[in-house]
């Protein structure tokens, strides 16, 4: 506690608007930034902004600061970097990728965030958009009745302590198990679906008890299903092996982890902060506690972390099944029968152990993706079989009422960017400002008007995540595409929305 | 007194809701920053209701307390289903390097169906975090993840 004047606080607000941004980085290419390793004291390494000239402009000071406070984390390898989608977070900025050694590095949860494994997955069908718009408005309606979402909501599924303990070792894995879903879901996850090495011993009674009701919820905010058809195919190949072709209906899932995630973060956030001082570690903003990779503290967080992201992996897998509940009774046919097959699932706020070649040498490290998406290359072994010859599917969700793309995992990502690509559109208005501007209902009924039915909780989530309040998704992708970390393959549009 | 006579603000942020509490005393800051946490979530003058929880919690700084204490709204919230609006922390109080909050909460048993929430609230962050006795009283600034 210090004693300062009251105008101490207020002035941070106006400090951002009168930097300019771009005398604090330095051009490297068309979509590459350098930030210097003079721009805060004891940065070990520069930061690194893809962005474009365009996008460079909507990137705030305070994002770039936060760059390069994760430049000054011990072990950090290359570059602290940032996709184009970057924004102000807490800790790490949003759309951060920063990896550290193994041994000599850190492991951060300000790195992952709260919503541990927020990501998205894509359903296929083999339904056309013609077949699906004359029953968009009951399908919507049906999938907003099935799949709880907003605040407060609970699951339709009363999980036991011993089906929570599983959904947190297994993730989907054990839904498929239980009844919700096939084997070939699993096969088409990041890691099968699950990560090995969690346990449930670091995960607290209290985000067992958050976790508890809502296995199986959409939660609130930017995330989302949405019932979309693909309206354009970059890459013919790569589409075909994807199993998308034009005019086709796909449905997306966006949600993570839920408040067993965000009490899982919460509650080693606050060990960690404790062993920054036990360890001696400097840190320029308390949001990015830490501890040395391998001390009991941080392998404690990673274990639960774990656990929040194979819960993540069950929540989008029953998720799954509901939706196809849903489509079978709006549509009356059996959801194989309509080619419900799952495309791929990924994560983009996670940390995971990878080896990746730096400085012409194997190194293992803990690559921290916060807002960012794993993207891996053609031939990568993580890459399921029937997509390695193509990469990675790198799933990117658009904002409410905006396109969505799949991309594929380019071989530069290895060389670039530890293997990761955007994860978004990336906001650029505070949810306040989106109030004041944007009124819900009419928000609503301009996106009905462009083909698109909308059902949220209630009408300031829609005001909330209207479209004008993100980056656009496009720019975005053109930026990883032109940097070669990842390919675009397909744009797909909304039909239908549900929202928490 | 606290700026204005207003108990608590919300500033701009681009992606997550920042707000400034104000207090006489350090143990109003802190009734007036889960006010302004349970504003984000819904219009709390619409909530009344005197279902009661006791909090005493323990931490190592005064600006980690008020995290803790944020934090356990949130947990108590979700988990017993209620939504408070009332707020009387009792005592905020230091001993042996250690700080500690006494404080009843209060409110009312919710229904997602119907209770109009607004925004829900991931988290209680670190970020920008300040706690801060001023020339008038004290001032918190907290950023909550949503």
């Amino acid at each position: 506690m210090v004693e300062s004047e009251d105008t101490a606080i207020e002035e941070l607000g106006t400090e951002d608007v009168q930097r300019d941004i771009k005398s604090m980085v330095r051009k490297l290419s068309d979509n590459e930034w350098d930030i210097p390793q003079g721009h805060i004291p004891n940065m070990r390494v520069p930061g690194r902004l893809f962005v474009s000239e365009n996008l460079l402009g909507g990137i705030e000071p305070g994002t770039i600061d936060q760059i390069a406070n994760v430049a000054t984390l011990p072990g950090i390898q290359k570059y602290s970097m940032a996709m184009p989608d970057a924004h102000l977070g807490y800790g790490f900025a949003i759309g951060g990728v920063a990896a550290f050694d193994a041994e000599e590095g850190i492991i951060s949860p300000g790195g992952v965030g709260f919503d541990i494994n927020c990501g998205v997955r894509l359903i296929r069908t083999n339904l056309q958009k013609e077949d699906v718009v004359p029953h968009i408005k009951r399908l919507t309606d049906e999938l907003f009745n099935n799949v709880p979402a907003g605040v407060g909501s609970k699951s339709r599924f009363k999980a036991s302590d011993k089906e929570l303990d599983s959904a947190f070792l297994e993730g989907a894995k054990w839904a498929v198990d239980a009844g919700y879903g096939v084997e070939a879901d699993v096969v088409h996850c990041e890691g099968s679906g699950y990560l090995e090495g969690a346990d449930t011993s670091h995960v607290s009674t209290k985000a067992r008890n958050r976790g508890k009701p809502q296995l199986g919820t959409l939660g609130s905010g930017n995330h989302f299903l949405e019932i979309q058809y693909v309206d354009e195919i970059y890459d013919q190949e790569a589409a075909s092996t994807f199993g998308l072709e034009k005019g086709q209906v796909t449905v997306m899932v966006h949600c993570g982890s839920r408040g067993a995630g965000h009490q899982i973060c919460t509650d080693h956030l606050k060990e960690l902060s404790q062993a920054v001082k036990k360890y001696g570690i400097e840190i320029p903003d308390k949001q990015l506690a830490c501890a040395p990779a391998q001390s009991r503290e941080a392998q404690n967080y990673f274990k639960a972390m774990l656990c929040a992201a194979n819960y993540a992996w069950a929540n989008r897998q029953m998720i799954t099944h509901w939706t196809r509940e849903s489509f079978e009774k709006v549509f009356g046919r059996d959801a194989d029968d309509m080619g419900m097959s799952l495309l791929y699932d990924v994560a983009h706020n996670v940390a995971k152990l990878e080896e990746h070649n730096i400085d012409g040498r194997k190194k293992e490290v803990y690559v921290h993706r916060k807002g960012a998406t794993r993207a891996f290359p053609p031939g990568h072994p993580e890459v399921p079989s029937a997509y390695r010859d193509v990469g990675q599917p790198v799933l990117i969700p658009g904002s409410m009422g905006t396109p969505s793309f799949i991309l594929c995992g380019a071989e530069g990502a290895m060389d670039v960017s530890f293997g990761s690509a955007c994860h978004g559109a990336g906001r650029i208005m505070s949810r306040a400002h989106a109030k004041r501007e944007f009124h819900g209902q009419s928000v609503k009924e301009n996106l009905e008007a462009h083909g698109i039915t909308v059902r949220a909780t209630h009408p300031s989530v829609i005001a909330e995540e209207a479209p004008g309040v993100y980056k656009s998704s496009s720019e975005v992708v053109n930026v990883v595409h032109e940097l070669g970390i990842a390919r675009k393959v397909a744009r797909v549009i909304p039909l239908g929305v549900t929202k928490g | 007194m606290p700026s204005q006579g207003k108990k608590y603000e919300y500033l701009e942020h681009t992606a997550d809701i920042k707000f400034l509490a104000y207090g006489n005393t350090l143990e109003e800051v802190f009734e007036n920053a889960a006010l302004a946490m349970f504003n984000v979530i819904i219009d709390t003058g619409k909530v009344s209701g005197e279902t009661t929880r006791e909090v005493f919690l323990t931490s190592p700084d005064p600006e980690s307390l008020l995290v803790d204490w944020l934090s356990e709204l949130l947990y108590l919230f979700e988990v017993d289903e209620i939504i408070f609006w009332k707020f009387q922390v009792e005592e905020v109080s230091e001993e042996a390097g250690e700080y500690s909050i006494k404080a009843l909460a209060s409110g009312e048993k919710y229904y997602p169906e119907s209770h109009p929430f607004e925004t829900e609230i991931k988290a209680v962050t670190y970020n920008q975090l300040e706690l801060e006795k001023t020339a008038s009283g004290w001032k918190a600034q907290v950023v909550v993840d949503i």
